[in-house]
């Protein structure tokens, strides 16, 4: 078809489809579509925004799509920003149903950005502030040469993903704790005081026994050790990127505001791996609902039904977002509709809630609560879905009982599936050094590359680093001194 | 109602940043694989390739490290056909021995996640000869052969379409429009524009090469130091064909008695029995004498043992080297050591020899086949050539 012609029928499909989605009360920000060659696309999908800056290990990923594009392995249909207007971008060369179903789909991301709770923080300005960033890391390239930004760019993103996207809830617990921290260290804390200072004010929440936990450690370590150890940081610390900005002392302007591009990029998207599966699942649910209220040819709705299926398609070796969080939408929508005696009786379920209800988990939830709240026995059973693990050489099911599958599911999204790091000790042994504790949760970090990650570390903080963890059951203490790795039992 | 949207197409063809990184990753590639050529040359995926033009090289140094979970330790999460069950076997990593990523479902098979580029055998033996050069090379007699080669190297107003110079053609354009104070950036490209390439008929003389590749095939010499010399020979070959338009091999096998087999003999069979190292030289000598006059060919022998040779052999192999050394461009003895420490009488034995194109090297492990192959081809007279 002609370019122009080609745009027109693709802005009539949009009209149409549009009024659909707001029909279908889908919320979303202005809309703007981009056609783009492949290489563009791919681009945008390796950089995850297009005005990112420039680095060898998007040149990696970007090679890798791309490669498989030409080699028709994989295929990306659009690639959608979280942003204010949301901008889109379609392959070029797509069909027009084909990108009947991706506008779909995209409006409902959009919505989903507009209205998931943990996107509220997100800024929607992202594309300009990802382009200014580019620009100055340019600039720093100019002036203290390709070389060193690249490293120190390579030792960031080694560490990018150790941010805290809960830190403005810390930060206002920090200010509260200053204070009944000074009252700790003249010597006067006791658990009296402290739980006292707590309920005034506020009236007694069901949560008080939680708040006095709390209490108890720091009561505990306060009337026991006369000559209290000044800990720095005070809480252990999750936002190590952060941590390092801040208190790092050897490093020049130009990194610590690599660090903050690195931590602020990373904060922006960490709403979009907290909650791939609803995301997608969402998205789908809607270009289903949508594509059925368009007049399809029959070549039209079989094309439709081919990408489709090919969108939800199940794999042996990991869960497809796009099914899973399909089929747990629809469950919800089916048992809030049609609730069973039971969950009437149970939960005062009054039946034909499944739209409303399916609109209030996609604002509230996330993936982990999502999936915990709502992928039920009867669903992991449909669905056949499993754990599999390694077995001597060989990959094997080894867990089908449907609690043990959700619990594990869980776990894998926790912290999305990167294992909880905490800053213990900024100035370990009173020598500056970096004391890094894993949170252990039953699974082992792979030791190989923790050994390669430390020297990142150590290149950031410009001591030693040390990081505690677990292997097999035994506390390992790993440290970097500059030279080399060295590991102890602790 | 209708909400607010927008439909474009933007002209992207300057939007090259994925290239960039993408070149700037390869660049990455290639410095990584240039430190690594010692363990790289001796990767048996390339020497025992048959032929395959793109091998994979295993870059960990290019792995994109992070604080991550082991993955064979966890569980992970997968989906059935509907009939699963505890037990049921996914994949293994066993089957990585026939080829890595050749394993099914593989890309989202966890476990096998090291970054694995690919490259050409081609691009690789550029790497690996940056450094090396070819010493002591002597005006050989012409070769009454000599083949027509075509060469572009000129450009005229006329040719043939196919022939085209679009980037000398687009200057033409440029400057004829700059004159007139043309706009910018619209090019007519008139006829008086068009430039082609056009090639003229040079004569390239054949040069020729000979490889005498002489091993011991005596009981001590195993697969593994019989896989070290192979991949001593490849590279060699290749690094030959590189200077000479026609460079032959000549397997000599040896262990009391010389004999040339072919190729596959060559490096799969074993005989058992002493060693008589002279007797490989004195055949080799014999076979230049009959096939391969010095005057039209370069000829490169090349000798690997174990060194347990007769100690009464010795003195002939000294004398037999020094009449190869006359007639040939190199020589070289490669040892390979055991994993015990023997006095090797022979390697002593060629101390004696002062001649320049004389090289003997130790090799004691796969990472020692690079070192080897630098010292014999480091450029001795890099001076005069």
């Amino acid at each position: 078809m002609h370019p122009t012609l080609e745009l027109k029928a693709l802005d009539e499909a949009t009209e149409k489809i549009d009024a659909i989605a707001r029909n279908f009360n889908l919320d979303f920000y202005d809309m703007y579509f981009e056609i783009c060659p492949a290489d563009i696309i791919y681009s945008f999908g390796a950089y995850g925004m297009p005005t990112r800056f420039s680095h060898w290990t998007f040149g990696k990923a970007y090679h890798k799509m791309k490669t498989q594009y030409d080699y028709n392995l994989s295929r990306i249909y659009e690639m959608v920003i979280n942003s204010d207007p949301c901008y889109a971008f379609l392959l070029e060369g797509n069909s027009l149903v084909q990108n009947k179903m991706v506008i779909a789909h995209v409006l409902a991301h959009n919505d989903f950005f507009k209205n998931n709770h943990y996107f509220k923080r997100t800024t929607k300005k992202m594309v300009e502030s990802m382009s200014t960033a580019a620009n100055r890391i340019r600039e720093y390239e100019f002036k203290y040469g390709r070389d060193r930004v690249e490293s120190f760019l390579d030792s960031a993103i080694a560490v990018q993903e150790h941010v805290d996207p809960q830190h403005h809830i810390s930060a206002v617990a920090k200010k509260t704790e200053g204070h009944e921290e000074h009252g700790c260290s003249v010597g006067k804390c006791s658990h009296g005081q402290c739980s006292n200072k707590h309920s005034q004010g506020a009236s007694p929440s069901p949560y008080d026994d939680l708040w006095d936990l709390d209490q108890k450690e720091c009561a505990g370590k306060c009337g026991g050790g006369e000559q209290r150890e000044k800990k720095f940081p005070r809480q252990p610390e999750k936002d190590l990127l952060l941590f390092m900005m801040e208190h790092a002392r050897d490093l020049e302007e130009w990194q610590r505001d690599i660090l903050s591009i690195i931590r602020e990029e990373m904060l922006y998207f960490w709403p979009q791996m907290q909650t791939k599966v609803m995301n997608e699942g969402w998205a789908t649910y809607w270009h289903m609902r949508i594509i059925r209220e368009l007049d399809l040819t029959g070549d039209e709705a079989v094309e439709f039904a081919k990408m489709h299926a090919g969108v939800i398609h199940p794999s042996r070796y990991t869960l497809n977002p796009y099914l899973l969080g399909l089929k747990i939408f629809e469950d919800i929508e089916k048992r809030w509709d049609n609730p069973s005696d039971e969950e009437r009786a149970k939960f005062d379920r009054k039946g034909n809630e499944g739209k409303s209800k399916i609109f209030e988990v996609r604002e509230s939830e996330n993936d982990i609560s999502f999936i915990r709240n709502y992928l039920t026995r009867e669903l992991i059973d449909d669905l056949d879905l499993y754990l599999y693990k390694k077995v001597g050489h060989e990959w094997k099911v080894v867990d089908k009982d449907w609690e043990k599958v959700r619990d594990g599911l869980v776990r894998n999204l926790y912290n999305c599936g990167y294992p909880h790091i905490v800053v213990e000790n900024g100035d370990f042994g009173k020598r500056g050094e970096i004391y890094l504790k894993h949170i252990h949760e039953g699974m082992d970090l792979d030791v190989f590359y923790l050994e390669k990650t430390l020297p990142h570390v150590f290149k950031i903080w410009g001591r030693p680093v040390h990081m505690e963890t677990a292997v097999d059951g035994k506390e390992v203490l790993f440290s970097y001194n500059g030279e080399k790795v060295s590991k102890k039992f602790i | 109602m209708s909400g607010k949207y927008t439909i474009s197409r933007e002209d992207w063809s300057l939007h090259r940043k994925g290239e960039i990184d993408r070149e700037r990753h390869r660049e990455k590639v290639k410095e990584a694989i240039k430190k690594n050529l010692a363990d790289v040359v001796s990767e048996e995926s390339i020497i025992l390739s048959d032929g395959r033009k793109v091998v994979k090289v295993p870059i960990r140094s290019l792995d994109e490290y992070h604080f991550r979970f082991d993955t064979g330790k966890r569980k992970h999460a997968g989906q059935g056909d509907g009939n699963s069950k505890e037990g049921d076997l996914l994949g293994s990593d066993q089957k990585k021995a026939d080829g890595p990523g050749k394993s099914p479902g593989a890309g989202d098979e966890p476990g096998v996640d090291y970054y694995e580029a690919e490259i050409t055998i081609d691009e690789l033996a550029q790497l690996i000869f940056e450094d090396l050069g070819l010493p002591n090379l002597q005006q050989k007699k012409k070769p009454e052969l000599a083949s027509e080669a075509f060469e572009f190297k000129d450009v005229r107003k006329m040719g043939i379409s196919s022939n085209i110079d679009r980037k000398r053609t687009i200057m033409e354009a440029m400057k004829r429009n700059a004159l007139k104070g043309g706009i910018k950036g619209t090019y007519n490209i008139t006829r008086d524009d068009l430039r082609f390439k056009t090639w003229d008929v040079t004569f390239k003389y054949e040069s020729s090469a000979v490889v005498l590749a002489m091993m011991d095939t005596s009981g001590s010499m195993g697969p593994w130091e019989k896989y070290i010399a192979r991949s001593f020979f490849f590279w060699m070959v290749r690094f030959l064909r590189t200077k000479y338009q026609n460079v032959q091999i000549v397997f000599l096998a040896h262990h009391v008695e010389a004999r040339e087999t072919t190729e596959e003999e060559f490096f799969t069979k074993g005989a058992s029995g002493g060693t008589r190292c002279s007797s490989v030289y004195k055949l080799a000598l014999e076979i230049i004498e009959e096939r391969y006059s010095p005057q039209d060919y370069n000829i490169y022998a090349f000798h690997f043992s174990d060194g347990d040779n007769l100690s009464s052999d010795n003195e002939r192999c000294v004398r037999y080297v020094n009449e190869l050394l006359k007639i040939c461009n190199l020589v070289g003895y490669g040892e390979i050591e055991g994993p015990y420490y023997h006095a090797s009488t022979l390697r002593n034995a060629f101390k004696k020899l002062s001649d320049n194109n004389f090289t003997s090297i130790g090799i004691k492990d796969k990472s020692d086949v690079y070192p080897a192959l630098k010292k014999f081809f480091h450029n001795r007279n890099e001076s005069k050539a």
